[in-house]
């Protein structure tokens, strides 16, 4: 177990290290100029300024040195200093991670009660009303995109019926509402046909008779016997709906104008703030990966025949 | 015989398809007194287990539909009992085991837990005594070591002792039935013997009363009392074992006896199949199911269902038009 | 990351088992012998399953809707999509414009008409760019394994991290806007997935039954590889890659939408959204009808998708 868990982490640096390359070459390679982008268009900088400016962020050095030094400061946990703040982007970057991370628990929360519960409901009710509208809500809540979910759902709540605030998260957990539901729409779909697929599979296995002929109730065997041996493929499902609720995120964030790191990253695009969307995506990425491992240890909890190696 | 514990009275189970209706269970009655055991044999798709299930209720309605008959467990119909009254019969009163013991437990729970459930499901105990309890009986069902054992899952037990586990659950609550449906069928021979052992003697302590499902005659004829031969959803054959094996009245239990291997066959004697397939339960052939396999068949036999009736005895019964002719053959068990 | 990880690849069904009797004399003297009177092809059963399925039928129409659509767009179009007119901005839906005008008078129906080339064209070009990755790679770590398999593998990890908008906006920023750039970053950053799914399945095809008795026949390497291995593993990844159009698509229109996707003057859905929004609550139908384009593009593909696995592999329904 403990093994194991080395293992993964040792294969987790590699995937960051692999990652931080990719990101490192699109970065730097980008045609533009980041300095004179992130100060502001058409402000003519004076050559000593300039000067300062890229020693002060390596850009007067190669880009081997450049990304030598990003990863040595990388190692420590510093991720530079924004160009356009010209404050380090841990600091920027920690309050809007805690906005992004309130909106991803709060999606998830959905996606896992509603998801699940519909998932288990259609299948224990199997071609009931009930399945048919869970089975063609989910069918069309997947061909509809998080965008248009977004807007769809601003237009009626927030501006037709008022109920809701637009934008913005002055409103509090009112607030969080619409971006949470917006951005769990589409895995709560797959998390609830995943859930119904697996779980009448489970129904027609041989121990679920035996625990009907043991005498317990429908009640004990579906919540208990029967859910927990359908919920560990759907266990694993969340860990990869992680990496498309990070792309969600940044729709989700730019509709409904709220302040997490999925906003940060479409404004630091567009000021070329490199350190920022560096950051960022490095930030997406770790927890990405860190989610992953720990669905991977969940399973081995859950499904005593899953040994880890 | 005594006042039966359980008797089933002219059941008919149906299932209702999209192919067809298949008529699993078609007018099969019978009974079961304390203590005694009652062998059930029949190729696969004869029916056989579905009486079992209905008896549990675990048949799934839909599709499967009782067209007919009751269910009497202590005078008590339970068809027309309501879902509660027949939880609480269900693996107290009347337990099942089932074929595969690789499937049949719960892989994500201990072993010892998934025992101590259908304790803490009957009585009021408490989580310890009712875990206590599941090491006794793992212990009682010959499983070595208990205590760790009950800690394990069911993957990390042999295909034998997952058997005699479920055997343990099944006995928990000292059941006065033991519905038993191919117990050893997924197992090596020899484990078989143990297990049949094993229930032998569970069943002389306890004095359950067992039904003993199974295609293989010879377990019957080693452990029943009583054997009751299936085809095509009816009843063929009832008796006792010495009725039925060396008076056999109905020309499927003779092919049954005579496509049976024997240590003390002589090689010329070759065995003998049964010709032809059983039939889908969907086509059932008109009049007695069996005439198209058998050798005896006549046109009334094409036409008109033989009533089950008694023949040299009043405990012994058979479905057959032809059953005198069948008295004059020497049944291969008396060879 | 372990195996685990990767998506459930659709199990291999009995279409696996079918086909895997072809290499015995043909799929087709198989399931004759096997289904009686009717003489019945591995494909013949996919289709009638496929068209006994309404949904995936309905998915086909939208789909054909969706190409003719695509083709015809200067025919079908009523206006030109560049076409401005001062006059006429931000009109509602009328019989002259049926869609409404934009606020440079543009004539919406048109440009939505001209979008679906761009969706089409992104969608199946991205994920035909994917595919040839995917597949190269995933048959080499399936086929040679060991450091070919491992090397690879922790390739895919890495973008398989990077959610597919992260990676095309990176992507983007290089190559810069445009269609093309567009369809380079979101087929970089689909293949991982198909070559994982090819991988897997390949890997467990190679241990089936019918593959050793095929091998214990003396059938030859390539022959295996060709006439079984490979046929039948394509089938999860086909599927996957139906739906990953759609993704495709919807990727395309919200890159559009943040800005970073083909030009804004580039009559294109996620485009039309963004620039609607600016009249959000009073001129909903800027961004309603294009929005409503990009979701009868994506039904459509997702619809002949699940239709596709369900025929493919009936087991899952």
């Amino acid at each position: 177990m403990g093994k194991y868990v080395v293992r993964r982490l040792l294969q987790m640096m590699l995937v960051l290290f692999g990652a931080s390359i990719i990101l490192f070459i699109c970065l730097f390679v980008v045609p533009g100029d980041p300095i004179a982008t992130s100060q502001g268009e058409g402000r003519q900088l004076d050559p000593s300024t300039r000067a300062a400016l890229e020693r002060r962020y390596d850009l007067d050095k190669p880009l081997p040195q450049q990304y030598v030094s990003y990863l040595g400061r990388l190692s420590q946990g510093d991720l530079g200093e924004s160009y356009v703040y010209r404050r380090s982007v841990n600091t920027i970057l920690k309050e809007k991670l805690g906005n992004t991370a309130k909106l991803a628990v709060a999606a998830i929360g959905v996606m896992l009660a509603l998801g699940i519960s519909a998932g288990i409901l259609a299948a224990v009710f199997r071609y009931s009303f009930f399945d048919v509208l869970v089975t063609l809500s989910t069918t069309f809540a997947v061909g509809v995109p998080v965008l248009i979910i977004g807007l769809g759902l601003q237009n009626v709540f927030a501006i037709n019926l008022r109920w809701l605030p637009l934008q913005g998260q002055s409103a509090g957990n009112r607030a969080l509402i619409l971006p949470a539901i917006t951005l769990a729409s589409l895995d709560t779909a797959l998390v609830s046909r995943l859930m119904r697929g697996t779980m009448s599979e489970v129904m027609r296995a041989d121990y679920i008779r035996t625990a009907y002929a043991k005498g317990l109730s429908k009640r004990v065997v579906m919540l208990k016997h029967a859910l927990r041996n359908s919920i560990i493929p759907v266990l694993t499902y969340v860990g990869i709906a992680f990496g498309g609720l990070l792309g969600g995120a940044i729709i989700t964030e730019t509709v409904f104008n709220w302040n997490g790191i999925g906003l940060a990253l479409v404004g630091a695009i567009q000021s070329q703030d490199n350190p920022i969307v560096l950051g960022a995506v490095t930030y997406g990425v770790l927890v990405f990966v860190l989610v992953n491992l720990v669905v991977d240890v969940a399973y081995a909890f859950l499904d005593p025949r899953i040994r880890l190696e | 015989m005594t006042e039966p514990l359980l008797s089933i009275e002219d059941l008919r189970v149906h299932f209702h398809t999209d192919a067809g209706v298949v008529k699993a269970v078609d007018g099969v009655s019978w009974s079961i007194g304390p203590g005694e055991t009652l062998g059930i044999v029949g190729e696969s798709g004869s029916g056989k287990s579905v009486s079992a299930l209905a008896v549990m209720g675990l048949v799934e309605v839909p599709p499967a539909r009782y067209e007919s008959g009751r269910i009497l467990f202590k005078g008590r119909d339970l068809l027309t009992a309501d879902d509660k009254e027949r939880r609480a019969i269900r693996g107290k009163e009347i337990s099942m085991i089932f074929q595969d013991p690789l499937t049949a437990l719960n892989p994500v729970f201990r072993v010892g837990h998934q025992i101590a459930e259908v304790i803490q499901a009957h009585e009021k105990m408490g989580r310890i005594a009712a875990r206590a309890k599941a090491v006794d009986l793992l212990g009682e069902v010959g499983i070595p070591n208990p205590r760790q054992r009950a800690r394990e899952y069911p993957h990390q037990f042999s295909g034998g002792m997952r058997q005699r586990a479920m055997i343990a659950m099944a006995l928990a609550l000292d059941p006065l039935v033991l519905l038993a449906d191919e117990p050893t069928t997924a197992l090596d021979v020899t484990v078989q013997a143990q297990i049949m052992d094993l229930l032998i003697r569970l069943q002389a302590d306890r004095g359950t009363a067992i039904v003993l499902i199974t295609h293989d005659l010879g377990l019957v004829a080693g452990h029943a009392d009583r054997v009751l031969v299936m085809y095509a959803g009816k009843v063929a054959e009832l008796g006792t074992i010495d009725d039925v094996y060396y008076r056999p009245r109905h020309p499927y239990t003779l092919g049954l006896l005579k496509s049976l291997a024997r240590m003390d066959q002589r090689r010329s004697d070759r065995l003998q199949p049964i010709v032809g397939q059983p039939p889908s339960l969907i086509r059932v052939p008109p009049g007695c199911p069996f005439n198209p396999r058998c050798p005896f068949a006549t046109d009334i036999c094409r036409q008109e269902m033989p009533p089950l009736e008694p023949k040299d005895g009043p405990d012994h019964l058979a479905a057959c038009h032809h059953s005198d002719q069948l008295a004059l053959q020497q049944s291969p068990a008396a060879s | 990351m372990t195996d685990q990880a990767v998506p459930a690849a659709p199990p291999v069904g009995e279409v696996t088992l079918e086909a895997g009797a072809s290499g015995f004399g043909g799929a087709e003297t198989q399931a004759a012998a096997v289904g009686g009177i009717t003489r019945q092809t591995q494909f013949g059963n996919v289709r009638r399953r496929f068209l006994r399925n309404k949904l995936a039928v309905v998915g086909l129409v939208m789909l054909t809707i969706v190409f003719v659509t695509a083709v015809f767009a200067p025919i079908i179009a009523t206006h030109p999509p560049r076409a401005q007119d001062l006059n006429i901005t931000l009109q509602g839906p009328s019989a002259q414009h049926w869609f409404g005008t934009d606020e440079l008078g543009r004539d919406v129906f048109s440009r939505v008409v001209h979008g679906t080339r761009i969706a089409v064209t992104v969608g199946l070009a991205s994920i035909f760019l994917a595919l040839v990755i995917g597949v190269v790679l995933g048959s080499v770590s399936g086929y040679l394994g060991r450091a070919w398999d491992a090397l690879i593998m922790r390739i895919a990890d890495v973008f398989f991290a990077f959610p597919l908008i992260i990676g095309a906006i990176m992507i983007i920023l290089v190559v810069g806007r445009g269609v093309a750039p567009v369809i380079i970053a979101l087929g970089l950053f689909s293949w991982a997935t198909i070559a994982r799914l090819l991988r897997s399945s390949i890997l467990s095809i190679r241990e089936s039954e019918y593959v050793e008795a095929a091998r214990s026949l003396g059938a030859s390497k390539w022959r295996i590889v060709t006439r079984h291995v490979l046929p039948n593993s394509m089938a999860p990844v086909l599927v996957y890659a139906m739906v990953s159009v759609a993704a495709a698509i919807v990727a395309q229109a919200s890159l559009s939408y943040l800005g970073v996707g083909v030009p804004p003057d580039v009559p294109d859905w996620g485009n039309m959204i963004s620039s609607g929004q600016k009249f959000f609550g009073f001129k909903d139908y800027l961004w309603f009808f294009p929005s409503m384009a990009v979701v009868f593009t994506v039904l459509g593909f997702v619809f002949v998708g699940d239709g596709l696995r369900d025929a493919l592999d009936p087991r899952l329904r």
